[in-house]
Parts: structure tokens; C-alpha cells; sequence
């Protein structure tokens, strides 16, 4: 079973971020596998490794986007693909979707795209949706757990916000992992160690039969939230009950309840 | 002709309030674009929600009923959406930005060739057409953004577009649509539904009360001389620190949050979580309990209208982001809270 797994490089999540003259800024906070990918690598390296198989972490991205993709190899991928052209540069999801459907069929012989929830940088969450929608194939979204794979078909579990759906799909699909899937592995030395090494080959919208998609969403551009404007008080009282009684007095006149 | 198009989203007959926002938030838009307003609704059996939706201010209801739709399949539901939206031709189709409206959202946008605004914030209109506001990197970033094709589709985030009101003396016109997927033809199969247990949902709430790693965080606590191990006495503390945090939410009708920290303890399950990988909330208030304020977990929560602290720890940085601090032990303090609330609400 050949599976891709589709990751992204971000930020990491700890970083302090503000834009500045109209451009995001993350300061010198270290760029990072988007953290929901890490699960979907994850799902992907035990499905191969219960049902056979191999798993190809696809990115698109300049080269800081080799990081994730080397990542992804130490965790254990197989190989790496890097969608690397700036004829593709600065594009919105659905053309994002569009170009990575386009890496998925170059692949070939996949029978499962496997993304993570979404992207913490830009927090759309609709690429695997769209990219499944591109490809014609089912979108298995939001996967905890996977039952069986076998004879073409995926028999899984899938969260929604009311409870657990427990279905079976047939493959080719595109799946989405939620963080109750299992924790991420760390990628071992000799992995790290394969990943330095590895050549991760480049492929531009020519390689894929591809010219850039037309965008359709239009950004105006990027701006601090606006400051919250608190007055902090410090509630104090000589006994948990006084403390208590001034915190719920001053609540109640907030008139939120 | 209608303009604006809403997706009501349904489970199993019911519909939660953000998709009456959106029908809110829909009506606004089209009174700015001069059209009028429609609701899609895409289920089983769900012809009685469409009195809802007039309620709420649907004019028009394009109903995709049918067994085949029953459970969630996410192709048979974007089959339905796109029939409503041929049929209707709106210039925007707004979703709530739930799961599923999420998901169509996205579904949508590559069937008709359009693009996606995801989690809008605000909705101005500009020479006709709608400019979202979109918090990106967990809110600590916004973005104006607009989509350039027909139809315009955008998700909006709950509890961002006012309190919607249902007026029972509405009603208006069902349309039902037909060529909807067949059985056969759907390539999944819904074996088993696990229904989680009740309780408020985080992003619908009106008050959260969370708890962070300091839940655990009191040595005075005596516990069972069964448990011994380090970990295992760690979790039990934290299930009685928890235990007081569900106390007041029960009192106050509200959710039960967490930070991360919590949830990677194994505290409380990652249903809980709010911040950048968690739940972005909006809540009038959110009551932060030994949570210390990392930066991940604020970003999931900046929008809250009022934050209290309470932490042992008085440098904590979850105070300067708090309109109310308390420095002390949760474990005193919130029995304390939980009477208090009880005797001033009357409960």
C-alpha cells in the first residue's frame, strides 16, 4: 500500500508572533512540522508498518519547507517529495489543493493521502477536503483510530462533534488524523541521520502537467489583533469565603451571566 | 432572486445555534446587498427544521431529504449542497465553521470554482462584494481577506455575529431537490455511532472554566494510601482538582476547558483542550484555573470578554491578560466560588 502524507512547515507554536510593516513575524522562533502533521506521519508509518507498504511525505513550499519533509524521513517516510517552483508561490487552499491533488497522482498507485487536522499558521483546515474533492476521491475526515485495512476498503473511526463514527471507505481516500490517533514518535538517530543525507528531489509545476492555479481568495493584508484593553484587579480577601464573595460580586456586575 | 445562501448543519434533526448565527449574520448581509435570504438543509426526515430556519429568518428553505442522507457521508452532503446551490444561485453561501460546515465549505468552493474565507470574525461589504476579518495563527494574527468568484463562501466562527432571535410567526417557501447521490453510489458506509456524553459545547459556551497543569498542584491533598505510584497520584489530584472546576461549571451552565499542559498530563481528554491546537473560544467569561498563560493557550482565548485567574502563583503571566486575579490555591478557593455563585444566583 503506497500512502502520502501531505506536510507543512510552520512556525512553532510557542512563538510570539506580531506583524510587523504589514508582514507576519515570528522573531527567531524555529520553523517547524506543522504539529498536526506529526499525527498524520504517524498513522501513516503504522498503517505501512501493519498492512505493508510505503509512505511518501509530500510538501510544496521554498526550501525552508525541506525541514518538515525531513521530519517527516526521520520519523521514517520512505522518501520525500518537495513541490519546489516559484511560478507556485503565494497561493490560497484551493490552489494549494489543486497542486498537491497534482503530486499525489504523479506519485501514483496511492491509495490513501493522509493530511493532518489543519495548518497552524493559517488554520484554514479545508485543504484535505478540497484536495479529496480534486481527486474525486472519499474525504475520511478527523480519523482517531483505524480498525482494518483490507481488499480496497477502510474500516475506521472517525470524530464528529456529537460522538464517534465508525465506518468503512472505499480506497483511494483522503484522510485527515486527529490527535487521539496516537502520540507522534521521536525520530530515532539513525532516522535523523538518513534524513541529513537524503536528497529530496524538487518538482515544478512543469514536472506535474500544471500551470498555477488561479486564486480566489484575495488577502488585504495582515494586521495585529487589536490590544485588549484590561485594567487588572487583584482580588484579595482574608479567607477563601471573602475572596470569593468580592470575585462574585465583581462578576455579577459584569452582567455576563 | 436569492442572494445569500445558508447551511443549516444538522445532526440527526437538530441544529446547534451557530447555524442560526450564520442565518443571523445572513440576514445582515443581505439587507447590505439588497437580496434575499435561503437556508439549505441537508439531512433525513429534517423537513420540520426548515420551520426553524423561517424562524430565524430564512425566506426560502432548499431541502435535500432523504434516507441516503441520514448519517453524515461527507460526498452525499456536498451533493445536496451543490444541487441547493445551483438552484439557488446566491452570491455568498455562508456556513458555520463546525466540523462538517467546514468541511463542505471546502467541498463547495472546488465544485463551483470558488475559494473559501474560513472562521470570519466580521463581514463588511465593499462595492458589493463581502470583506472577511480572520484570525490566522490561533488569533494572534488577524487577516482581511475576500473571495474573488461566485459564489463568495465563507464560515463563520460562533458566537461572533450576535445572539439570533426566532420569531414564530415567520414561515416562508420549501424547495426540494432532487438527483441526490443513490445509496450504491456512496463509497461509504456508516457502521456505528458512539454518541459522547452530554455537557456544554466549548465553542458554544458562554462561560468556560478550564484548568491547567496546577489542578494537580496541591500537596495538602491527602490521597488513598491504594495509590501509590508518583504518575497515578499526580492523575488522582488532578481528577479531584477537575472535580471542583466541573462543580462551578455546573453552576454556572458552562463548559469544562483545558490547556494543553493538562490534556499532555492525561488530565482531562484533548475534547477539552483550548488553544492553538486545541478550541478557539469565545466565551463572556472564562475562569482560568492553574493554568500558568502560555502563549498557545491564550491565543485560544483572547476573545473572551471577561478572564479570571486563579493561581497559586502570582507572577503567572495568565494575570496580565486577566480583568480579575486571584493569587491562591485552587483547591480553597474554588468550593469557596462554587457557594458563592450558588447564593447569589439563587441556585
Amino acid at each position: 500500500m503506497k500512502i502520502v502524507v501531505c506536510v507543512k512547515q510552520v512556525p512553532d507554536s510557542a512563538a510570539a508572533i506580531v506583524v510587523e510593516d504589514g508582514k507576519v513575524n515570528w522573531g527567531d522562533a524555529p520553523i517547524v512540522i506543522n504539529p498536526w502533521d506529526e499525527y498524520a506521519v504517524e498513522a501513516a508509518l503504522q498503517l505501512t508498518e501493519k498492512y505493508g507498504g510505503d509512505v511518501v511525505a509530500l510538501s510544496m513550499g521554498g526550501d525552508k519547507a525541506k525541514e518538515a519533509l525531513k521530519h517527516a524521513l526521520a520519523m521514517g517516510c520512505s522518501e520525500a517529495i518537495l513541490i519546489n517552483d516559484p511560478e507556485l508561490a503565494e497561493m490560497d487552499a484551493s490552489g494549494a489543493a489543486k497542486v498537491l491533488a497534482a503530486g499525489i497522482q504523479k506519485v501514483g498507485d496511492v491509495e490513501m493521502a493522509i493530511f493532518g487536522k489543519q495548518a497552524i499558521d493559517n488554520d484554514t483546515g479545508v485543504t484535505p477536503a478540497m484536495t479529496a474533492r480534486v481527486l474525486g476521491w472519499p474525504m475520511i475526515s478527523l480519523i482517531s483510530a483505524v480498525e482494518n485495512i483490507a481488499d480496497g476498503s477502510i474500516k475506521a473511526k472517525r470524530f464528529m462533534e456529537e460522538g464517534n463514527q465508525i465506518f468503512e471507505s472505499k480506497l483511494p481516500a483522503v484522510a485527515s488524523i486527529v490527535k487521539d490517533y496516537s502520540d507522534p514518535r521521536y525520530p530515532s538517530f539513525m532516522g535523523i541521520r538518513k534524513a541529513s543525507r537524503a536528497e529530496i528531489p524538487n518538482l515544478t509545476a512543469g514536472d506535474l502537467g500544471i500551470s498555477k492555479p488561479e486564486n480566489k481568495v484575495k488577502w488585504f493584508g495582515v494586521d495585529n489583533p487589536p490590544v485588549r484593553d484590561i485594567t487588572n484587579e487583584k482580588i484579595e480577601g482574608e479567607t477563601p469565603e471573602e475572596i470569593a464573595a468580592n470575585l462574585v460580586s465583581k462578576i455579577m456586575e459584569e452582567k455576563v451571566l | 432572486m436569492a442572494k445569500i445562501l445558508v447551511f443549516i448543519d444538522q445532526y440527526k434533526g437538530e441544529a446547534g445555534m451557530a447555524s442560526w448565527e450564520a442565518l443571523l449574520a445572513g440576514k445582515m448581509l443581505a439587507d447590505k446587498l439588497g437580496g434575499g435570504l435561503s437556508a439549505v438543509i441537508v439531512g433525513s426526515g429534517v423537513e420540520a427544521l426548515a420551520n426553524t430556519a423561517f424562524h430565524y429568518g430564512a425566506e426560502e428553505v432548499f431541502l435535500a431529504d432523504d434516507v441516503s442522507l441520514a448519517d453524515y457521508r461527507a460526498e452525499a452532503y456536498a451533493l445536496g449542497l451543490a444541487k441547493a446551490t445551483e438552484a439557488a444561485d446566491p452570491e455568498v453561501v455562508l456556513f458555520p465553521t463546525t466540523t462538517r460546515g467546514r468541511e463542505l465549505a471546502a467541498m463547495l468552493a472546488i465544485d463551483t470554482d470558488s475559494g473559501v474565507l474560513v472562521d470570519a470574525t466580521e463581514m463588511d461589504v465593499e462595492d458589493g462584494a463581502v470583506v472577511a476579518t480572520r484570525p490566522i495563527y490561533a488569533g494572534k494574527v488577524i487577516a482581511k481577506v475576500k473571495c474573488e468568484a461566485k459564489p463568495q463562501i465563507i464560515t463563520l466562527r460562533a458566537r461572533a455575529f450576535g445572539k439570533p432571535e426566532a420569531d414564530e410567526s415567520l414561515s416562508g417557501n420549501i424547495t426540494k431537490l432532487d438527483g441526490l447521490m443513490a445509496e450504491a453510489d456512496i463509497a461509504t458506509k456508516v457502521l456505528d455511532t458512539e454518541m459522547v456524553e452530554g455537557g456544554v459545547s466549548l465553542t458554544d459556551a458562554n462561560v468556560i472554566v478550564s484548568g491547567g497543569r496546577g489542578v494537580s498542584n496541591n500537596a495538602g491533598l491527602e490521597v488513598p494510601g491504594d495509590i501509590t505510584d508518583e504518575k497515578e497520584i499526580e492523575i488522582w489530584k488532578a481528577t479531584q482538582g477537575f472535580g471542583l472546576i466541573q462543580e462551578l461549571a455546573d453552576v454556572l451552565d458552562a463548559a469544562v476547558g483545558a490547556s494543553r499542559a493538562a490534556v499532555d498530563a492525561n488530565y482531562i481528554s484533548y475534547a477539552h483542550q483550548v488553544g492553538q491546537t486545541g478550541k478557539t473560544v469565545a466565551p463572556d467569561l472564562y475562569i482560568a484555573c492553574g493554568i500558568s498563560g502560555a502563549i498557545q493557550h491564550m491565543a485560544g482565548m483572547r476573545s473572551s470578554k471577561v478572564l479570571v485567574a486563579i493561581n497559586k502563583d502570582g507572577d503567572a503571566p495568565v494575570f496580565k491578560e486577566a480583568r480579575y486575579g486571584v493569587v491562591g490555591d485552587l483547591f480553597d478557593v474554588l468550593p469557596a466560588i462554587t457557594a458563592e455563585f450558588k447564593k447569589q444566583l439563587g441556585k
